[in-house]
């Protein structure tokens, strides 16, 4: 097939209308542009909101609970195996939340080549003391170092610094929301008191804050061995080990896998936040339609453009059919047509997209809540500028065959008959 | 001995709307290479509806047309865009020359098509047949910067660059004053003496007719004459 001469004729009737052409273009880069944006900064604020508990979160979760003992003497007995037993009030016995022999469960996850890295932690329920009156807390025993490089620990310390909390004895950092009912500042000493008890000073080093309030009112931060001392536990004392894995997907599987290995119960973060995926399928949903409907709008401004074309041009058509062009010339003169204002506008939609994005990128977006966050959060991902791109073809391919096919229908007969 | 260029055997047509109206009666002639042919009739005696059947352009007929001995009916639309790219130059009353486009362009068009030589060969075919029309210098205009006259000495251009088997116009002079028809009749009689052309022209002009070899005569429908 004659290709170039196919192209040359369609560019030289859209040249000859460039004005029009130029309309319908704008309408394709309007609304790529409009949704390269628009899915970036849903997709930054999905990562956004994402992180916010996912970041933080554990991919499996090693711990013990306190609960009763599935299997029951009665169970046990040869004679009601078969029977349906009723046990009333059953209760919990001999529960501890330290995890046995953890020192050997962290040896075999660090060899474990699926596992990333691995945060060994104590939750330990206390109550600030201020004045008259006690607030429930909890204080949680981490590993400074571990927790900042797997769960970005980092980036929710408000004021002090992380570091203090490793190097300085009986250190705490306070949630933001505690702070605020202690009235507590840096260098101060709060008293805690644990369920056992005790009571113990704690110098103030720090303030944290996650962006969930809720958090922010209970919980406090120190180091291991200061919660150890504070539970009056020897340095063996774990109750929690988080693991981050390489790959997220395999949650489920490596925490089934764990529980029977370790003889601990496990969580897995698809279990532990199952609510957090339906928000972003939901907004993702939401910008892919809106970008899609744009798109459709542009391919109607096409369509339109390419009817008018064809109507003006059907003395053209009918003499390039009368000296030897068939249906099928005319309708790739007007699909190249169609294309070409698709592709062009698609690559001007791209750049203006991503300007677009740049600019909401730049936009500052201060909120007391979101530390870390400084403007409007932005994803730049590749597959939206690949996604917009094949979309915008297969639209505005569309938007060319219907009028392209009426064109290679012309009967060139009746219009020069009508002249 | 001569040879057949275009024969039509018992065409008949009828157009259904708004009742059927029978326009085409049993049309039988053909046409020898080198023939220069005229058909005159009154308006509305279906001259224009046969010079389409015998293009190709109209299918809906019965009846067999062969165009240089090979069977019209049956075959495919790009099959027939093929044979009129190929066989047959058209010459209307209207110049229908593409605007867009320059006159060397316009004439270019049907042999870009073809592709039987290359572009810078096409061009170079283009050049020629602007020559022998005399408008060589032209070439580089837009179609729509040339006179009536002009646009329709580039619409044969266009109808030469194939070397086409026959050429068929429907009153190609039409829209010209005396002088301009004059000047396409003269250039339609060179084509014919100097390179053995073939000519199959429609028109109502009595004198245009007279000069040409063979007058084709029709009535309501029916050719009346042949001489
Ligand atoms: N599309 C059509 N539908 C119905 N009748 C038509 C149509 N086209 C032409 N006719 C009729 O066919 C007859 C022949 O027309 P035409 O071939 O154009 O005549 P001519 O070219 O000799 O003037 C006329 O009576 C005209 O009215
Ligand atoms: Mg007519």
């Amino acid at each position: 097939m004659n290709y170039k001469l196919i192209l040359d004729i369609a560019k030289s009737l859209l040249l000859a209308r460039w004005k029009q052409t130029l309309v319908a273009a704008i309408g394709v880069t309007f609304s790529i542009a409009m949704f390269i944006a628009l899915l970036g900064f849903m997709t930054g604020l999905n990562d956004l909101l994402d992180g916010l508990i996912l970041n933080r979160t554990a991919h499996v979760r090693l711990f013990n609970e306190i609960k009763p003992n599935p299997n029951q003497p009665i169970n046990a007995s040869d004679a009601y195996k078969t029977h349906h037993n009723f046990i009333e009030s059953v209760k919990a016995v001999g529960g501890r939340l330290e995890i046995y022999n953890n020192a050997a469960i962290i040896k075999t996850l660090n060899a474990d080549p699926r596992v990333l890295g691995l945060a060994p932690k104590i939750t330990a329920q206390v109550l600030y003391n201020s004045g008259a009156t006690d607030i429930t807390g909890i204080v949680s025993g981490i590993d400074v170092d571990a927790e900042t490089k797997l769960f970005f620990f980092n980036d929710y310390i408000v004021s002090g610094k992380v570091n203090d909390l490793k190097n300085i004895a009986n250190s705490i950092v306070l949630g933001k929301g505690v702070a605020e009912k202690l009235l507590a500042n840096i260098g101060d000493i709060v008293q805690v008191t644990t369920s056992k008890g005790d009571i113990m000073p704690l110098r103030v080093v720090g303030f944290f804050q996650s962006g969930v309030l809720d958090i922010d009112k209970v919980q406090s931060y120190a180091s291991i061995s200061t919660t150890q001392k504070l539970l009056g536990k020897g340095n063996g004392y774990i109750t929690d080990i988080n693991v981050k894995l390489k790959d997220l997907t395999l949650a489920p599987a490596i925490a089934k896998e764990y529980a029977q290995l370790f003889r601990v119960d496990t969580e897995d973060i698809q279990t532990a936040n199952a609510q957090y995926e339906t928000g972003s399928s939901v907004r993702t949903t939401i910008s892919y339609t809106v970008g899609i409907t744009l798109l459709i709008v542009a391919g109607f401004g096409i369509y339109n453009i390419l009817n008018m074309m064809i109507y003006e041009k059907m003395d053209s058509i009918a003499i390039l059919k009368a000296t030897g062009f068939s249906g099928k010339d005319v309708r790739r003169i007007f699909i190249a047509i169609s294309l070409s204002i698709g592709v062009f506008g698609a690559f001007l939609g791209l750049i203006s997209g991503f300007l677009l994005s740049a600019i909401i990128d730049q936009i500052p977006f201060n909120n007391p809540g979101l530390p870390a966050v400084k403007t409007y959060p932005i994803n730049y991902s590749l597959s939206f500028y690949i996604i917009g791109t094949i979309f915008s073809i297969i639209t505005t391919y569309l938007a060319g065959f219907f009028p392209a096919q009426k064109a290679s229908k012309i009967d060139p007969v009746i219009i020069i008959r009508g002249k | 001995m001569s040879q057949i260029v275009l024969q039509a055997k018992n065409i008949n047509k009828s157009f259904h709307d708004p009742i059927t109206v029978k326009v085409l009666n049993n049309i039988n002639f053909s046409i020898n290479k080198g023939e220069f042919v005229s058909i005159i009739g009154k308006s509305g005696c279906g001259k224009s509806t046969l010079l389409y059947i015998l293009s190709t352009m109209d299918t809906d007929y019965e009846g067999e047309l062969l165009i240089d001995k090979q069977e019209m009916k049956n075959k495919k639309e790009a099959q027939l865009a093929k044979i009129r790219n190929e066989k047959i130059g058209f010459v209307f009353q209207f110049h229908y020359l593409l605007n867009e486009f320059t006159v060397l362009k316009n004439v270019m068009l049907p042999g870009l098509k073809l592709a039987k030589y290359n572009a810078k060969e096409v061009e170079h075919r283009a050049m020629e047949k602007l020559k022998i029309l005399g408008i060589e210098n032209e070439a580089l205009k837009k179609a729509n910067q040339l006179s009536g006259g002009q646009k329709q000495r580039v619409a044969i251009a266009r109808a030469l660059i194939n070397d086409p088997l026959i050429i068929m116009g429907d009153e190609p002079t039409g829209n010209l004053d005396k002088k301009n028809s004059e000047n396409v009749f003269d250039i339609f009689k060179q084509l014919t003496q100097e390179f053995n052309q073939t000519l199959l022209i429609v028109t109502h002009d009595q004198s245009f007719a007279r000069n040409t070899n063979r007058i084709i005569e029709m009535e309501d429908g029916r050719i009346i004459n042949d001489k």
